[in-house]
């Protein structure tokens, strides 16, 4: 099948500073790709370069035509601490905003957006509070609110900046339910710190630290991740069946 | 107390305070919902140097403090942005260069300044037909902009990086955005004066945010109680003989106050 976008020889220098160093990377129709690494690694680096936020050094993302609708078929859900939450905007008012896309700004939403936005709410279990502004949510309601303006435009690659920060447990396990259901018919690219619920929902991993190492399965093992440079502290969960990790204890460079 | 509404003084006054409930009501609530007051703050007081060089040099004060606005709130905002100066420091640099400038030129101007306090303190009393036209003009293109552009204008206020990642014009309207802050800011110091506008951007827009929270709504109750505001300010100082930009203040405060004490009530009858 043909892919999404393709990551071609990429690198991103913040004034003398490489943040990402000749990255290539492919994202099919329905891959499912965790990015781990070190902070300050890149992986917001390289999540920006994909949403066209930062201009290359040098390189390139190449969208295929797929993409290529106003920029809403990327769906984005950034880190929920980034926002104002006090701004004074109704929890529906963020979903329907994930509609607006480059050509698309100045139509009033009709009375089909307002009900598929009800509808993602009701989905996401936060229909009643669908008129409050969003200073009165929960870490939980609000990530939901954002995963809300994320989907409603129908997204064919989402991509999620650590979601799992800030929201209780309960909303966790469903979000990734939610996201195994969406990848049936979407590409993710999950952005996590937390490596081990990732390994048991990806099917394969990218590890960021200045370069990109991509791995073709969600098993990995402390040799390869040394062997990718990518320092980061793994543990052991036992109940994931497919991922049976050692904590490891090599020496890298920084 | 209607007729005097006769008396063109002060029928202009009324329409500057129409007009100037509109413009900031509407750009108040921007600049509240997007922190933005202190840039406010910075744009006004540098719009003083312009009224100094306007005032040397004899020509409409209005003018020099519109072209002093404009140019301290892109000043900020490229210091900001492209020249890596903390924004408060930004602001704070604009801010007292203003005042400065406009200081100097006007020691600079042989006799004494009869219109100092004024500027400084608003005399919306001597409002003129010119500049009843300039608020016109200004309340309109705001009027417009936000009403074209209103869905636009909450998604970038409210989270720019998505805006960007939608290739929305984010800079586009930023400036435009800032800009037009920087007008109706001007326009406003005739009713307040250089020291006292901000409380007209700022004072409506946290008593309609205690009732109301959405965008739109803000916006709407500012306009009306700024309006009203104004208005029963502009009797009281003329009752009074006090001050008229200053009893506004003191009236618009009087008003979140009273929101305060409403909304506190209703919370102790429903429980």
């Amino acid at each position: 099948m043909e892919n999404l976008l393709e990551i071609k020889n990429l690198t991103v220098k913040y004034g003398t500073y490489t943040a990402l160093q000749n990255a290539n990377m492919k994202i099919g129709p329905t891959d499912f790709i965790g990015v781990i690494g070190p902070n300050g690694g890149g992986k917001t680096t390289l999540l920006k370069a994909i949403l066209g936020l930062l201009e290359p050094s040098s390189g390139e993302v190449i969208f295929s035509e797929q993409l290529s609708n106003q920029k809403t078929d990327i769906g984005y859900l950034p880190q929920v601490n980034k926002f104002d939450s006090r701004f004074p905007i109704n929890v529906i008012d963020v979903v329907l905003s994930g509609l607006a896309g480059k050509r698309n700004w100045v139509k009033p939403f009709n009375s089909a957006n307002k009900e598929k936005a009800m509808q993602l709410l009701t989905d996401l279990g936060i229909a009643h509070i669908a008129n409050k502004p969003i200073g009165q949510l929960s870490g939980g309601q609000m990530q939901r609110a954002f995963l809300g303006r994320t989907l409603i435009s129908d997204p064919k690659l989402i991509i999620l900046d650590e979601p799992g920060t800030y929201v209780d447990n309960k909303f966790e396990s469903e979000l990734y339910e939610k996201l195994v259901q969406l990848n049936k018919s979407k590409a993710i690219l999950l952005v996590s710190h937390d490596v081990g619920t990732i390994f048991a929902h990806v099917k394969s991993i990218a590890c960021v630290n200045r370069e990109l190492n991509y791995h073709p399965s969600n098993i990995i093992t402390p040799e390869q991740l040394a062997s990718y440079n990518c320092p980061i502290q793994i543990i052991t969960h036992g109940e994931i069946p497919h991922t049976v990790l050692g904590v490891h204890n090599h020496k890298h460079h920084h | 107390m209607i007729e005097l509404l006769q008396y063109d003084f002060f029928s202009n006054a009324i329409l500057a305070a129409i007009l100037t409930a509109v413009s900031c009501g509407i750009i108040g609530s921007y600049i509240v919902a997007r922190r933005m007051v202190f840039i406010g703050g910075g744009i006004t007081h540098a719009s003083f140097g312009g009224i100094g060089i306007a005032y040397f040099l004899g020509f409409a004060p209005m003018i020099g403090a519109g072209v002093f606005a404009v140019l301290s709130a892109l000043g900020i905002h490229y210091f900001t942005h492209k020249g890596k100066v903390r924004e408060d420091s930004s602001i704070a640099i604009w801010w007292s260069l203003g005042m400065a400038i406009g200081i100097i030129f006007i020691a600079l101007k042989p006799g004494y300044a009869p219109n100092l306090m004024s500027f400084l303190f608003g005399s919306i009393l001597t409002v003129m037909k010119t500049d009843l036209l300039y608020m016109l003009v200004v309340s309109l293109i705001t009027v417009l902009v936000f009403a074209i552009f209103f869905r636009l204008i909450t998604m970038i206020s409210f989270d720019e990086e998505f805006a960007r990642a939608r290739s929305l014009p984010v800079d586009f309207f930023n400036y435009m955005l800032i800009i037009i802050s920087a007008l109706v800011i001007v326009t406003s110091t005739r009713v307040s004066g250089v020291i006292l506008v901000l409380s007209l951007l700022t004072l409506p827009q946290a008593t309609a945010n205690i009732f109301v929270q959405s965008f739109r709504s803000m916006m709407w109750f500012s306009i009306l109680i700024g309006l009203f505001g104004m208005i029963s300010g502009l009797y009281i100082s003329y009752y009074t003989n006090l001050p008229s930009g200053a009893t506004i203040i003191v009236t618009l405060t009087a008003f979140f106050a009273l929101g305060k004490l409403i909304k506190a009530l209703f919370a102790v009858s429903k429980n």
